[in-house]
């Protein structure tokens, strides 16, 4: 399984780019943009790819162009964007604590921003009959800070409990899994006290549902990768050097702490945004960096490829609940659908791996 | 004698009673030392120190006449390498990404692999002999290929002064003896200074210039092997009794740890056995 890499030098700049992980990020931006035309394409009114695109273009008829920008294009939107943010936010953390079962939804940081966003769904008063949604100043500001506050306190406690001159995978990860069912004790208990209809908008919220997504909800995300993408891409280096153990990450000149924090600050951002946006989408973070590191075949899950396979996992998994699926399931189940299956199997591997 | 690190009155802990005390060494330039001493002496946590991964309590490390800690952490990097005890790598990580790594310090988010990195980089693989691995994965490697390609990796961070924590550790004679005549083949062809821990006393003998003996956090005595390894600092500082003596070939020290049912052919098959 050798991966190859290219050096590319232009004037005093230069990169090694590695080829496999080019060809793998490549293909899956071929792939998301099919996905997505379906994606557009498919629902209640079905229309001709052609048209589609067409549209898309800046063509097509008023009918046509109302279904496609004013309906669905924010939906995939959200979708797209959801499933790059999660993705990178895995492949973040997933190499901050060397270790696969680092990712913010097993760490408890989704659950933490949970905490926040159904705080504000539940004690805002607002009745969300529109399927689980605050609307206008609440949901593109309100939720997006209360789901970022609620997940940065979480890394923050999970940080400060797992220190022990430094940090140790296991540890965060162990520690994770306990806040995670504190938390989630929290959400079930502000369920309990909330009016019915903000406890069913709640409740269908928490399940990571994708539908009636509007620009409002695209918004936050767009900026936080915006921001947050070349944050990540400047850690690269450092996370590299990282990967190699604490002692050897500071022997090779990197700032430990500061990389660290700036890691952790990056992903739970992500994290927060996208979970504001539609709930927690159970396992997105958690298999695509690992999967995408099984495509590109390195020693660690890679940022760029996470961030596209995680775009196609949503996009398909909201075409797969509007069209495939008869009834109406949230976008969250077919995720966890595919992720728990991939968590037991990972486990049993390196389970094995350890006897052997 | 010049030494562009030292050690000055440092006093090192973990939180609780301090492991090194109040400890003054200089690493002498171009020259091979080792640290020695029995297990929780402190030497590891010395060279720790030496390489600021530790900060000392009270007392300074010096490099190139300034103080470390007034320095930045990657412009150290570029005058002085560690390799820490037992390192590990991710799996999949291949040879040359990993030795690739190496130029960390030298590089910048758009200066990521210059034409003086990969030449470094070569240099490092065929210096160690590990051109051959290169395409390999880390983990599928035996015991003393891997400690060879992670000193090649820190000889690709080009500096002079490169500090080794134990690099023989879990390592067959064969391939202890393969890393040190490496380590002294760096040390006369590249002139780098090298400062190292090593346990097997035997070794260390053979393969420094400069042996420092450390005892419950304080520098017992250093000097040449010949002026160090005595019967005396053998029980002084291992309890154990032992015989010294000289290679035929070498005319280095070599020590024979004595059972207290002194044992003559037991003595006579080990020394046979290091001699050869």
């Amino acid at each position: 399984m050798t991966t190859l890499s290219a050096p590319l030098r232009v004037g005093p700049a230069s990169w090694l780019v590695p080829l496999r992980a080019g060809l793998v990020t490549v293909a899956s931006v071929v792939l998301l943009v099919f996905l997505a035309v379906l994606d557009l394409a498919f629902g209640d009114f079905e229309m001709p790819l052609g048209t589609v695109v067409q549209t898309l273009l800046g063509g097509g008829d008023p009918a046509s162009a109302f279904i496609v920008h004013g309906l669905r294009l924010p939906q995939t939107t959200v979708a797209l964007l959801t499933g790059a943010a999660l993705g990178l936010a895995g492949a973040l953390t997933q190499t901050f604590a060397r270790n696969p079962l680092a990712s913010p939804d097993i760490l408890g940081v989704t659950d933490g921003a949970a905490v926040g966003a159904v705080s504000v769904i539940v004690l805002s008063g607002a009745t969300g009959y529109g399927g689980g949604l605050v609307s206008g100043t609440l949901q593109s500001v309100g939720l997006p800070l209360a789901a970022f506050a609620g997940g940065l306190l979480t890394a923050t406690a999970l940080y400060i409990l797992s220190w022990r001159r430094g940090i140790d995978g296991q540890r965060l990860v162990l520690v994770g899994i306990g806040i995670g069912a504190a938390l989630m004790a929290m959400v079930s208990w502000l369920l309990v006290e909330a009016r019915i209809q903000d406890a069913a908008s709640a409740q269908v919220w928490l399940t990571g549902s994708l539908s009636a997504r509007g620009w409002d909800h695209a918004r936050p995300l767009l900026l936080a990768l915006v921001l947050l993408v070349p944050l990540a891409l400047l850690l690269v280096r450092h996370l590299n050097a990282l990967q190699l153990g604490d002692d050897n990450a500071r022997g090779l000149g990197t700032r430990l702490q500061t990389t660290q924090l700036l890691t952790l600050v990056a992903a739970v951002g992500l994290t927060s945004v996208a979970v504001s946006a539609v709930g927690p989408l159970e396992f997105v973070a958690f298999v695509v960096p690992q999967v995408a590191l099984r495509l590109t075949g390195g020693s660690r899950p890679p940022l760029l490829a996470s961030m596209t396979c995680g775009a196609c996992l949503v996009v398909g998994a909201d075409l797969l609940t509007r069209v495939v699926i008869p009834f109406a399931v949230p976008a969250g189940l077919v995720t966890a659908a595919v992720g728990a299956p991939y968590l037991i199997w990972l486990l049993l591997r390196s389970n094995r791996k350890v006897t052997a | 004698m010049t030494s562009r690190l030292h050690a000055q009155d440092v006093t090192v802990g973990y939180g609780g009673a301090p492991v090194v005390h109040d400890l003054t060494v200089e690493i002498p330039d171009g020259q091979v030392t080792t640290i020695v001493g029995p297990n929780g002496c402190g030497k590891s946590t010395l060279l720790r120190t030496l390489a600021r991964l530790l900060a000392p309590t009270s007392g300074r490390v010096v490099l190139d006449g300034t103080p470390i800690t007034s320095l930045g952490t990657r412009d150290i990097a570029t005058r002085l390498s560690l390799l820490p005890q037992s390192p590990v790598a991710p799996e999949g990580l291949l040879v040359r990404d990993l030795v690739g790594r190496g130029r960390h310090p030298h590089q910048r988010w758009f200066a990521q692999w210059s034409h003086q990195d990969e030449e470094v980089v070569e240099a490092a693989l065929a210096m160690t002999d590990t051109t051959d691995l290169r395409d390999r994965p880390l983990d599928q490697l035996s015991g003393g290929q891997r400690q060879r390609a992670w000193i090649a990796m820190t000889l690709a961070q080009d500096t002079d002064l490169m500090l080794l924590d134990e690099p023989t550790t879990y390592l067959d004679l064969a391939h202890q003896v393969e890393v040190l005549e490496l380590v002294c083949r760096l040390n006369r062809e590249r002139s780098r200074t090298v400062a190292m821990v090593l346990h097997d006393l035997n070794l260390a003998a053979r393969y420094s210039d400069l042996v420092v003996v450390m005892h419950e956090g304080r520098i017992v005595t250093q000097g040449t092997p010949a002026d160090v390894f005595t019967a005396g600092l053998i029980l002084d500082v291992f309890s154990l009794e032992a015989e010294i003596l000289e290679d035929p070939r070498t005319g280095l020290p070599i020590v024979v740890p004595l059972s207290s049912s002194a044992n003559p052919v037991a003595a006579v098959v080990s020394t046979s056995a290091l001699a050869g």
